[in-house]
């Protein structure tokens, strides 16, 4: 297939050159562009026809045509099949629960940047930004570590302490344990993006005339009144622009933090849609099964995002995407 | 202008003050405890026993960890995808985003957009899966390097940038008999550094800190990298240290040196964060910037 496309970009390049700079401009740049095109739809296009082996009885290794065709068995089993049934409420129960800690959370780095704003001194200011925004650049594995080295059970810093203290007599297992595993998921979130959530609302904040402050003062408006009547609105577009976006990812959460925090304790609370199509899919060996869930994944997700912009085009009277 | 502060101006600011530095205490303080367990006396540390302060200080665990076998070659492997896939991840966004500010090519709306939805969907892990397992691109570098070439993201940020730049240079140069590649090379390419430094930066750490990837496509050990030995290591740190003690001859060293699950895993940990926090100071002044296009026009 590559050949023939790079033979045909031969022949259509020396055809051009004969033409004025406009018109030989029109297909040279489609073929400049065209290496990278096609990078993309083998990377992001071919894939979807993968999407057949829902149809299909499909093992890795074993053509397509010598597998059965069983039509829309793994589809009726996920609402019919009593375990599987059980399994995908259960994934999506995590998923929904994990996916709103996350829009509740999503105020703090608002917050966050409405009161560092506040501070006086730029220098303090710029620390605690620098400082952090660093967990962001970490992967989840290294989060993983410090969570081992920081809660471990009989090293942990954190036991070490609660014992030192007398609160407890023995170490808590904070890692391999099946309570609070979402809320747990969703601080580790937090202390990874706080830092950069709160950069955008940052630089909307600096971007509100100065003059609307002033006037507030001499109207005599207490500092929270004029963050409550300015600040406030001033963030708000930037606000519902990220919350729209968070809205149309409630069910894509990843997998990497859920897999790397994962344990035969907590995988009950944990495993999220995406963690559980892998774990099924790659790790089961249930390709179609879990081909077809993440089908139905991919149509839900969709239609929240057609959800998420036509939410944007009534309130800010344009489309996100 | 010195303003005398009301009483109630005084209690915010020491309330924020308290507050922000907590929170920043927090964000740093793992990487600080990080850093003091593996230069601490390996025996305390894997009791626990390092709270704030490092203790018998020495700098041989950063030495022996070299000899888990693999170790060194995960390094060469997380360099080599971090230098190769930066490389070409911004030529390809530059040369791309450049190519689309070109009102003149065949199809260009429609092309832009079709690179531009692929940030909205994707088929799936197991279809995306296969298709690389088809591709031959299971256990094989190139698995790295190719899917990063196209970034839609950052192919949005060049083109922006590239649209904010007068048009008379380029204009000029047309007339001047100049052909496109010209153009971008000796033109386009030297204004746009600064998009260009930011999208490496972005780029690099996404490489660097890559993981699923490796989970996905890759059993040969040859092709693991940092962070998903670190992973590994994870689970199985107190057998590593054993291999450790073994093949460094154990014997001279005495309990403090010793490698301990814990030593090793601290240890790996540190290495692996280590080009992050080396850059850190540099690059942070370019992320502000970058998501602020990205924002505009994302």
């Amino acid at each position: 297939m590559h050949n023939s496309i790079q033979a045909q970009a031969g022949v259509k390049t020396d055809a051009g050159k004969r033409q004025p700079f406009h018109i030989k401009g029109k297909y040279a740049l489609f073929l400049m562009a065209l290496p990278f095109l096609a990078l993309v739809f083998v990377f992001s296009y071919l894939p979807l026809y993968g999407w057949i082996y829902a149809f299909y009885n499909f093992r890795p290794g074993i053509p397509l045509a010598v597998s059965d065709f069983v039509g829309l068995q793994w589809f009726k089993s996920i609402f019919s099949n009593p375990t599987q049934t059980g399994e995908v409420l259960r994934v999506m129960r995590n998923t929904v629960a994990m996916s709103s800690l996350g829009i509740a959370a999503s105020v703090l780095p608002v917050v966050f940047a409405i009161f560092l704003s506040e501070m006086r001194s730029a220098r303090f200011k710029k620390t605690v930004q620098i400082v952090t925004t660093l967990p962001n650049f970490i992967s989840w594995v290294l989060v993983y570590s410090f969570a081992f080295m920081l809660f471990a059970v009989d090293n942990g810093l954190v036991n070490q302490i609660l014992i030192k203290l007398g609160f407890i007599d023995a170490g808590i297992n904070f890692l391999a344990s099946d309570s609070h595993t979402w809320l747990k998921m969703a601080l580790w979130d937090l202390w990874k993006g706080l830092g950069w959530g709160a950069i955008l609302y940052m630089a909307a904040i600096a971007g509100i005339d100065q003059e609307l402050y002033e006037a507030a003062k001499v109207d005599g408006a207490s500092r929270f009144r004029s963050i409550w009547h300015i600040t406030v609105p001033g963030i708000m577009p930037t606000y519902f622009v990220l919350l729209l976006l968070t809205i149309a990812n409630f069910i894509n959460n990843g997998l990497e933090q859920y897999f790397v925090f994962q344990n035969a304790i907590n995988k009950d609370q944990i495993e999220v849609l995406d963690l559980y199509v892998y774990n099924v899919g790659l790790l089961g060996s249930n390709f179609s099964f879990a081909t077809a869930v993440s089908m139905l994944k991919s149509f839900i997700s969709v239609g929240l995002l057609f959800f998420a912009n036509s939410l944007s085009k009534i309130v800010r009277g344009e489309s996100i995407i | 202008m010195h303003k005398r502060l009301s009483a109630g101006d005084r209690a915010f600011h020491t309330v924020n003050y308290f507050v922000f530095a907590v929170i920043a205490l927090l964000c740093i303080f793992p990487f600080y405890y990080l850093f003091i367990n593996t230069i601490s006396n390996n025996d305390l540390s894997s009791r626990g026993l390092i709270t704030f302060f490092p203790r018998e200080i020495h700098f041989s665990n950063y030495a022996q960890v070299l000899h888990i076998p693999g170790f060194g070659h995960a390094g060469l492997v997380s360099l080599g995808r971090t230098v190769i896939g930066t490389a070409l991840t911004v030529g390809g966004a530059a040369f791309l985003g450049f190519l689309f500010t070109k009102q003149e090519m065949w199809g260009r709306k429609f092309w832009y957009r079709f690179i531009i939805v692929t940030m909205y969907f994707n088929a799936g892990i197991i279809p995306w899966y296969v298709t690389m397992l088809n591709l031959n691109l299971t256990n094989n570098f190139l698995a790295y390097i190719l899917p990063a070439i196209v970034s839609p993201f950052f192919v949005i940020l060049v083109k922006t940038f590239v649209e904010s730049l007068p048009a008379a240079l380029q204009e000029s140069a047309q007339i001047d008999g100049a052909g496109y590649w010209t153009i971008f090379t000796r033109i386009v390419f030297p204004l746009i550094t600064p998009i260009l430094a930011t999208i490496a930066i972005f780029s690099a750490v996404g490489q660097w800190n890559s993981f699923t990837d490796t989970l996905f496509l890759m059993t040969d050990q040859n092709l693991y990298t940092l962070q998903f030995v670190l992973y590994k290591y994870m689970n199985e740190a107190s057998s590593l240290a054993a291999i450790v003690r073994n093949s460094s001859g154990g014997q001279g060293l005495d309990l403090a040196n010793l490698q301990t699950p814990t030593s090793i895993r601290t240890t790996v940990s540190m290495i692996v964060v280590f080009p992050i926090l080396l850059v850190y100071p540099y690059f942070q002044r370019f992320f502000v910037k970058g998501i602020l296009i990205g924002a505009v026009k994302g």
